[in-house]
């Protein structure tokens, strides 16, 4: 009856966040990973990686600004939410939400994508008609100014907004994690590893999904993916996924060996109801094989195919690594009664308005958003774009 | 200054930051509640909101500014804390009408009524009076213990105690 | 509790002013009700309470409360000299319908009535992103039902499980201690109708409230004191087994 084992406090039957919760830290995440590899470009200087500097920061874009959907569809009173920008409450981790997304995405991601795109918006603005062309226009501000010296400062300024950036990138989504784990009440999340555990797994997924996209439109464009490229992503990974994996494990033994009042319930949890997203998919699949697969990556030298197949599978099993990772944080963390004396079942529905359909549409959004933004401003040199286009 | 010039769309966008930030102090005027922040973060009239509802359950002490003569009763027995609806339901209703007359309580069934408390269970204190069903033969409660309202059974007559 | 014959005839009048602002239709203007002069808790008796399941029926009925939500509920425990922090815990219902007999006879049973507490640090409000709930300054735990988002933050927050998304109004809800009832001289709901006086409405910024003397001399406890939420329901002979 209910999905209920032993003891649930009456009220906790039923889940409060749905699958929609897990999709928000997970899109965040993204973003928070794809802007950390542009900023290897443009702060560490890493030239190896440029060929997806563009794409990161267009793929975070457009990841940012699906973020907030999922949050606003899981409100019981969405058209409240402009109350967490007229009156947050200082004490509340989630009410800095609205600002530090509002920061991010207009202090940090549009002005840094609009200054490195800004010469040829210009351009465009000169030389396209129509509907476009007045966007274009719009784009540029009505300032044409492209001068040397203009492009100058902005390379100067785009340099500070990325160096800002970085912090502001992991305050978005470190700020996720101690959502969960500033909660004493559920001892699933309540650790201050959570904001670390939570970057640090942002920053794999975010440059996995960054290196798949540059793979795969590369592939679509019929262009030779650079090989030198995805060999550097792939060595950031593969070290951003060994600091993950030691700060996951910590947290891991940590609880194992403390043993609380809570471990019993957690630990029978993680063996039945869990064991399969937890066990099998978050850390068997999603976690040892693409460490040990990218880890061969480093020590032997397969050719080039091999090389890229393998990418290709250990960054598409790290994102489903990761999603299971939310999916363990958010649905695990309300599976077990805070009595510590039974759990309850999660019901994924296929067609509500918190259900599976409406969880795929919000992962697939923006994929079209990325589609879009490309057609606008191309991440790629125009040469490539002007022959695809007279191809068209 | 020549960079400065140069730094002319810098300016625009920020200017876009700047009327924003304007439109946003003045939506924030009219959007925010009169009284919020009145006593803390939160909306001051939402205590008063709350403390308006209507009330269903009169109190026993209203009850009594009629019916002294059960409180009266009830106060030498065993229901001396027992509060009058906690058996007869919420009677706001009765209490409040201008004719309470036109609002009679429903007479509880002793049938049902008295087991949802006396039932025998382990669970129970073992102070608490307990009964089996085999207690009173199918009887109603009301058959022996006449007055519910103190409901020990008067010894001195002829009904004989358990 | 018990009132001598002095203390009923001061308290009769006080009832029947009460009531007159009621019918008039204006009850927020409770007579000399001021919000500095109360913080209001309450006091379970664990040991009184027979698993009636009277107070919980009478919360649904004075708060409307939704099928299948409580804002007070019981819990039957059963502890066995052997499992002594693995009690057997049940709660049909939330114990609406009462409880069924006990027949194991190994061990201890006892009843927990459970509510919000009412915490005086509450990790609940604490988290709330808009002021939508909040601590009033009498001492009760609030939501506003016109500010809610329903983003349902505060009840993961609750240490107690007290906390609950109202399924037709899409916003948290709760106990509020019958805030209508207590700013007019009555009683909560449950504590009206709890049989044996299990529970009692207690003001701790009154000084002839008889709780101060019970604080004193008895053991009492809060639940979950290792959260430090500053719970103000103290409980009396809570077994340790409680959670």
């Amino acid at each position: 009856m209910n999905g209920v084992e032993g003891f649930m406090y009456p009220n906790e039957i039923g889940l409060q966040w749905s699958i929609l919760i897990v999709l928000y830290p997970y899109i965040t995440g993204l973003v928070a990973g794809a802007f950390i590899l542009a900023s290897l470009v443009r702060v560490f200087r890493v030239e190896a990686v440029r060929p997806t500097y563009r794409l990161a920061l267009l793929t975070a874009l457009s990841f940012l600004l699906v973020a907030p959907l999922p949050l606003q569809l899981h409100l019981g009173h969405p058209l409240r939410s402009p109350e967490m920008y007229f009156t947050p409450h200082s004490s509340s981790a989630m009410a800095m939400f609205g600002y530090v997304y509002l920061w991010y995405l207009m202090a940090v991601l549009v002005f840094e994508i609009w200054l490195d795109y800004r010469a040829e918006i210009v351009q465009k603005a000169q030389s396209t008609k129509g509907l476009l062309g007045l966007l274009y226009k719009v784009m540029t501000l009505g300032n044409f100014n492209i001068s040397h010296e203009a492009l100058e400062l902005d390379e100067k300024i785009g340099w500070v907004v990325t160096l800002i950036g970085i912090p502001s990138a992991f305050i978005l989504h470190g700020y996720v994690g101690f959502i969960f784990g500033s909660i004493k009440a559920n001892p699933w999340w309540n650790s201050p590893l959570m904001p670390v555990v939570f970057i640090f797994s942002a920053m794999v997924s975010g440059i996995s999904a960054v290196m798949l996209l540059y793979m795969a439109t590369t592939k679509i464009r019929g262009l030779k993916i650079d090989v030198a490229c995805v060999d550097t992503i792939a060595m950031y990974l593969f070290y951003t996924f060994i600091i993950d994996f030691a700060i996951e494990s910590l947290d891991l033994i940590h609880r194992i060996y403390e043993a609380d009042e809570s471990f019993r319930s957690l630990n029978f949890m993680v063996h039945t109801k869990l064991y399969i997203p937890h066990i099998v998919i978050q850390i068997m699949l999603g976690t040892l094989t693409p460490l040990i697969i990218l880890a061969t990556t480093q020590l032997v030298k397969f050719n080039e195919t091999i090389r890229k197949r393998l990418y290709v599978i250990a960054g598409s099993l790290i994102l489903i690594g990761v999603f299971a990772m939310r999916w363990n944080v958010v649905i695990g963390g309300q599976l077990f009664s805070k009595s510590l004396l039974g759990y309850t079942t999660y019901k994924l529905a296929l067609i509500t308005k918190e259900g599976l359909l409406v969880a795929i549409a919000l992962t697939l959004l923006p994929l079209v958003f990325l589609y879009v933004m490309v057609r606008i401003l191309p991440p790629w040199p125009e040469k490539q774009n002007n022959a695809l286009a007279s191809g068209d | 200054m020549n960079s400065f010039k140069n730094a002319g769309h810098l300016l625009r966008f920020a200017g876009l930051f700047v009327i924003a930030f304007v439109l946003f102090l003045v939506i924030r005027h009219y959007y925010v509640p009169k009284s919020f922040g009145q006593y803390g973060h939160y909306r001051g009239d939402a205590i008063k909101d709350d403390a308006a509802r209507p009330t269903f359950y009169a109190g026993h002490d209203t009850c009594e500014t009629c019916h002294a003569d059960i409180a009266t009763k009830k106060s030498g027995g065993p229901h001396a804390h027992v509060n009058c609806e906690a058996c007869h339901g919420p009677q706001a209703i009765h209490a409040l009408a201008d004719d309470p007359t036109a609002h009679i309580p429903v007479k509880p069934d002793s049938a049902t009524l008295c087991i949802k408390c006396h039932a025998a269970s382990l669970a129970k204190p073992k102070k608490f009076p307990q009964v089996n069903e085999d207690h009173s033969m199918g009887m109603p409660c009301i058959t022996c213990h006449t007055n519910p309202h103190s409901p020990a059974i008067d010894t001195t007559g002829t009904g004989g105690k358990k | 509790m018990k009132m001598n014959r002095r203390q009923v005839l001061i308290l009769l009048p006080a009832a029947a002013i009460a009531w007159e602002s009621l019918m008039a239709g204006t009850p927020e203007e409770a007579p000399n009700y001021k919000l500095s002069d109360h913080w209001w808790s309450m006091l379970i008796d664990v040991s009184k309470c027979i698993g009636c399941g009277n107070c919980v029926r009478a919360c649904s009925q004075e708060n409307k409360v939704p099928e299948g939500h409580f804002r007070t509920w019981v819990e039957r425990y059963h502890v066995d000299d052997e499992h002594m922090t693995e009690p057997q815990v049940i709660s049909p219902n939330g114990g609406f319908d009462g409880f069924p007999a006990a027949t194991d006879d190994s061990g201890k049973y006892f009843f927990v009535p459970k509510l919000c507490n009412h915490c005086a640090d509450s990790p609940c409000t604490q988290v709330c992103p808009v002021g939508a709930t909040f601590v009033t300054p009498d001492g009760v735990v609030m939501v506003d039902r016109t500010y809610c988002l329903g983003c349902a933050y505060c009840v993961q927050a609750c240490p107690y499980g007290c906390r609950y998304i109202h399924p037709e109004l899409e916003v948290a809800d709760k106990c509020d201690l019958c805030y209508h009832r207590i700013t007019k001289g009555l009683t909560t709901a449950c504590c009206e109708n709890c049989p044996t006086a299990a529970r009692q409405l207690a003001d701790l910024k009154n000084p002839k409230d008889p709780i101060h003397a019970f604080l004193r001399t008895h053991n009492v406890q809060v639940l979950k004191p290792q959260m430090a939420t500053g719970a103000k329901v103290f409980y009396n002979d809570l077994d340790g087994s409680v959670h």
